[in-house]
């Protein structure tokens, strides 16, 4: 048979995205644009206050207003369980979390501004808004618990009363004692105290969720802005609302970015959920803007103090990092795995500090819960040790390349332990930061900054070494670290008759690709083309069981069931060719999609070994089953870790402290690569809402708690004039563990670009003794500095 | 109250009784299920909404239908010619310049609205154009490469 054309379509080709077609028609299906017959509408009505107790509710004018069906309370959800959260977290001295009780809808009392009271239900969406604002409800406002210094401080007045204090856990990860003594060793030790800012996540689409109810059969479906649409079935049927999976159908169709704030199972699920039933008709509920900033939880969140111990020759002896972590009023449902497990166990970074010791206090305050944003603990973790190190550059007079360069875990060295409970299984930092310093031109730096000058500018360039932990796994650690789920994914092969495939994933595309990028692994595998093969997911109806997308799992998780399903089938297949060329499996290879027999000219494609698995006229039947779909389920052996060096160039305008971010590499190692384009994507978007963090992104509320950033028109999201171009390259170190050798880019340009920035915020502002600025590092923080110190 | 309108949507004359609070963005997407014109904050800041009336990019958040009452309004769903592309979305989709794919609309809307004023803009000047856009997603570096790349396909054809 003659060779086949090449697809092109396999794993490393910057195929161009299959899913594009129906966005950029307007032709995606998201939750708003799903229209069922006879919806109704749901409003939530929230708390203007962020402390109070509630005395009453009178909803008799909202229940007398035009087009309302009905007028909910907590007392209508009296039967169900409250919001639960997935991860158990433990003190030092071994006490478990204080975990209090997150109502569907405030019981007694309000926490933050926007906990939602009571919710309106009517004919169309205009009079559930006229409704709402009629609920009346009766408060007693109290002293709102805002600043985590003062909440986490003995006597402070309780966000939950019912807690001995608003500290829900004192965690602690490391050898303390070996610190201590590193420290006091040490010949240099560099301190600095930082805030990583709070971030609200903004994907653009807002959150939103339809409840439908078939009295028929008892069954629920529920439409929402999902990024793992099983955890929320699982979540919400088992711990809220005790529905058996059977009769609860979570759909995420289209959804708008996620960013993490999607991950969550939240309330206004299972309000719709339960008013789809009561009233009889499908319910309707969908963010406005100004709502998602009082009700998707926030990111980030630390103050932190950090020491790093060096000795004579800049090598790092000792780490110790004391963080107080925002939690909000409520445990999220991911929330206390965010600064404990995925950012403390970040902190050995790229370097082989062999000494490392955190604490973290989550803490309550009355502020919307705080959970994983873009990264989820190792942002944090990789901003305090690359800014640490940086200015502990300063501190010495090393070069901060050299100082990281002579501390880097070698690649030798692995698979490399660190002292904060992981085990890297292979990376090569020094290659990512010479290829970031070479497509950045380091040598003509000082030239470049000549010329800046001449023009009123003061350049900086900023260098960020970051490494992170995708994919948590595997399950059995995971849950003896708390962990209430499994992590692993799931997905089926299903080869249709005619050789066309598809495949049912448990991994959630909400903007990452995958109907691209999983289906050049099947064309890869199966050598047929991508228009052959059909990737669903979202939809628990559809696919068998699935973990969803976050923590860049996908391709590390979720391709890796895909790639195990792909073999079972190959492996059929085999079988199945065997008998129509009559001939022995084990001499059967597949390749281009053909399967051959070895040294003869025998072959046969494989959409006829699909056909005949389906028409079993000419089948092993005595050995094997008809039909051709198999499932895997993969349990990871360990996280992935890619890592990587960015590099940073700004000018800060003398006169007005405007910073310009001139220039912006990322060099990455993902691992192997099945779509260079998506990749490169992937980075810009991290990079893009990292340089938000540093410049310009922060939720702020003032002293009664009221979200003084809470909307677009106060809260600074990066426009295009914003942001730099950002330039990638990447070094490749094959994952060790996982059959396609990826690792996972999602999250990375969010975790390498905040402290790249500053570090080139500080560097240009070096002539100032500046040594620290908190983020954002706005203009007027900047020309405040420079203006201080009587320039 | 309810008013009368009469429009031209994407070539074809739609008229209906609608209540005088309606929004255009609302009448397009509840009334006519256009759904491809997002609605992204409740502020005019995000662009999510952008369609053209009479030829012009602008915000169908920020004004009642009435208000378009005779004019001529173009959406996303009207600018492919049935499943070929537009030149400005074959290069979004040629340059990656979308994700989740939720602002790709207004974003379309807003490039074919910059290209039109300027059949050859730069970089800078294209940054600057979509100041009424946020995408979360992208990063923007891409959009931009797409409109650059879309203004020279549309000059060239
Ligand atoms: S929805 Fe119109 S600008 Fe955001
Ligand atoms: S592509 Fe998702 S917001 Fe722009």
């Amino acid at each position: 048979m003659a060779a086949a054309e090449p697809l092109n379509t396999g794993i490393g080709e910057s195929v161009t995205r299959v899913e594009d077609s129906r966005f950029l028609r307007g032709l995606g299906n998201y939750v708003d644009d799903i229209v069922l017959p006879s919806q109704s509408y749901a409003v939530m009505v929230r708390s203007p206050h962020a402390r109070a107790t509630i005395n009453g509710i009178d909803t008799a004018a909202a229940l007398a207003s035009d087009g309302v069906l009905a007028v909910l309370t907590a007392d209508d959800f009296s039967a169900f369980g409250g919001l639960p959260c997935g991860w158990q977290v433990h003190s030092k001295n071994g006490d478990p979390m204080t975990e209090p009780k997150h109502p569907i809808l405030a019981e007694g009392a309000v926490r933050h501004v926007g906990d939602p009271v009571a919710v309106v239900v009517a004919e169309s969406k205009a009079q559930a808004r006229r409704a709402a604002g009629l609920v009346d409800v009766n408060y007693s406002e109290g002293d709102a618990v805002v600043d985590l210094q003062l909440a986490a401080s003995d006597g402070a007045e309780l966000v939950h009363s019912d807690t001995p204090s608003n500290v829900c856990f004192d965690w602690e990860l490391g050898d303390a004692a070996a610190t201590d003594a590193a420290i006091a060793a040490a010949a240099h030790v560099t301190r600095l105290e930082l805030v990583n800012n709070r971030l609200v996540p903004n994907a653009m689409e807002p959150r939103a969720a339809i409840g439908d109810y078939n009295s028929a059969n008892g069954e629920h479906t529920l439409y929402t802005t999902s990024q793992n649409p099983h955890v929320i079935r699982l979540l919400m049927g088992a711990f809220v609302l005790s529905l058996p999976e059977h009769k609860l159908r979570v759909v995420a169709p289209d959804v708008g970015g996620g960013f993490g704030s999607k991950i969550f199972h939240y309330a206004e699920e299972a309000i719709v959920t339960v008013a789809s039933k009561l009233i009889g008709r499908p319910v309707k509920w969908t963010a406005d803007r100004s709502e998602s900033f009082i009700s998707d939880a926030h990111g980030r969140d630390h103050v932190t103090t950090v020491e790093l111990a060096l000795d004579g020759d800049g090598m790092f002896l000792g780490l110790r990092s004391t963080t107080l972590a925002n939690m909000g009023a409520y445990l999220s449902t991911f929330a206390p795995s965010v600064p404990t497990y995925l950012h403390g166990t970040l902190l050995a970074g790229t370097y082989t500090t062999p000494a490392i010791y955190t604490n973290v206090k989550g803490v309550f305050t009355n502020t919307v819960a705080v959970d994983a944003y873009r990264g989820a603990g190792r942002p944090e973790a990789s901003y305090l040790l690359e800014r640490v190190v940086d200015l502990a550059a300063i501190e010495t007079g090393i070069d901060p390349v050299e100082l990281r360069r002579r501390n880097f875990i070698q690649p030798a060295a692995f698979p490399y332990d660190t002292p904060v409970a992981l085990t890297y299984d292979i990376g090569n930092y020094q290659a990512t930061l010479d290829m970031a310093l070479e497509n950045t031109d380091a040598a003509g730096f000082d030239g470049r900054k000549a010329a800046s000058a001449a023009r009123g500018k003061l350049r900086g360039r900023g260098i960020a070494c970051y490494i992170e932990a995708c994919g948590i796994a595997p399950s059995n650690i995971a849950g003896a670290l708390g962990a209430r789920a499994g992590l692993y994914e799931a997905a089926t092969v299903r080869v249709n008759p005619t050789g066309s495939v598809a495949v049912l994933t448990g991994s959630h595309s909400h903007g990452q690709g995958h109907e691209t990028t999983f289906a050049q692994v099947v064309s890869d595998t199966l050598g047929i083309p991508i228009e052959n093969v059909d990737i669903v997911h979202g939809d628990t109806g559809k696919i068998p069981f699935g973990m969803g997308t976050y923590g860049s799992r996908s391709i590390a998780v979720g391709g890796a069931a895909l790639s195990n399903a792909l073999d079972k089938i190959v492996l059929k297949g085999r079988q199945i060719a065997a008998h129509l060329m009559e001939a022995s499996a084990d001499d059967v290879v597949f390749k281009d999609g053909q399967f051959s027999v070895e040294g003869t000219d025998k072959s046969v494609g494989f959409g006829d070994v699909a056909l005949t698995a389906y028409v079993p006229h000419n089948f092993p039947l005595e050995t094997l089953e008809p039909g051709l779909e198999e499932t895997a389920f993969y349990d990871p052996k360990n996280f992935t870790y890619p890592s990587g060096a960015y590099v940073c160039e700004v000018e800060v305008d003398k006169d007005t402290g405007v910073i310009d971010i001139v220039e912006f590499h990322a060099s990455d190692d993902f691992g192997n690569i099945i779509n260079p384009m998506i990749v490169e994507g992937q980075v810009h978007g991290g990079v893009a809402q990292g340089v938000g963090q540093a410049l310009m992104e922060g939720a702020v509320y003032d002293d009664n708690g009221q979200l003084l950033t809470g909307s677009y028109m106060d809260y600074c999201m990066p426009r295009a004039d914003d942001l730099p171009n950002v330039t990638v390259s990447n070094h490749v170190t094959a994952c060790t563990h996982n059959p396609l050798g990826v690792k996972g880019c999602g999250e990375a340009g969010a975790i390498g670009s905040p402290p790249a920035v500053v570090n080139a915020v500080i560097n240009a502002l070096s002539d100032y003794g500046v040594k620290h600025i908190d983020m954002p590092v706005t203009a007027h923080k900047v020309w405040s500095i420079m203006n201080a110190n009587g320039n | 109250m309810s008013v009368n309108v009469s429009i031209t949507v994407n070539g074809k004359p739609v008229s209906a009784e609608v209540d005088d609070e309606t929004l255009l963005v609302t009448f397009l997407r509840d009334h006519l299920r256009l759904t491809g014109t997002h609605v992204g904050c409740d502020t005019s800041q995000c662009g999510a909404c952008t369609i053209h009336l009479n030829g012009d990019a602008v915000k169908s958040c920020t004004m009642l239908v009435a208000q378009a009452d005779g004019c001529e309004v173009a959406t996303i769903e009207g600018v492919s010619d049935g499943e070929t592309l537009h030149p400005m979305q074959q290069a979004f989709k040629d340059n990656h310049g979308l994700q989740c794919g939720f602002c790709t609309p207004g974003m379309i809307m807003s490039a074919l609205d910059i290209v039109k004023q300027n059949a050859s803009p730069s970089e800078g000047q294209v940054r600057d154009a979509l100041e009424g856009n946020l995408c979360r997603c992208t990063g923007y570096t891409n959009i931009v490469r797409s409109i650059l790349a879309g203004a020279k396909e549309m000059e060239a054809s």
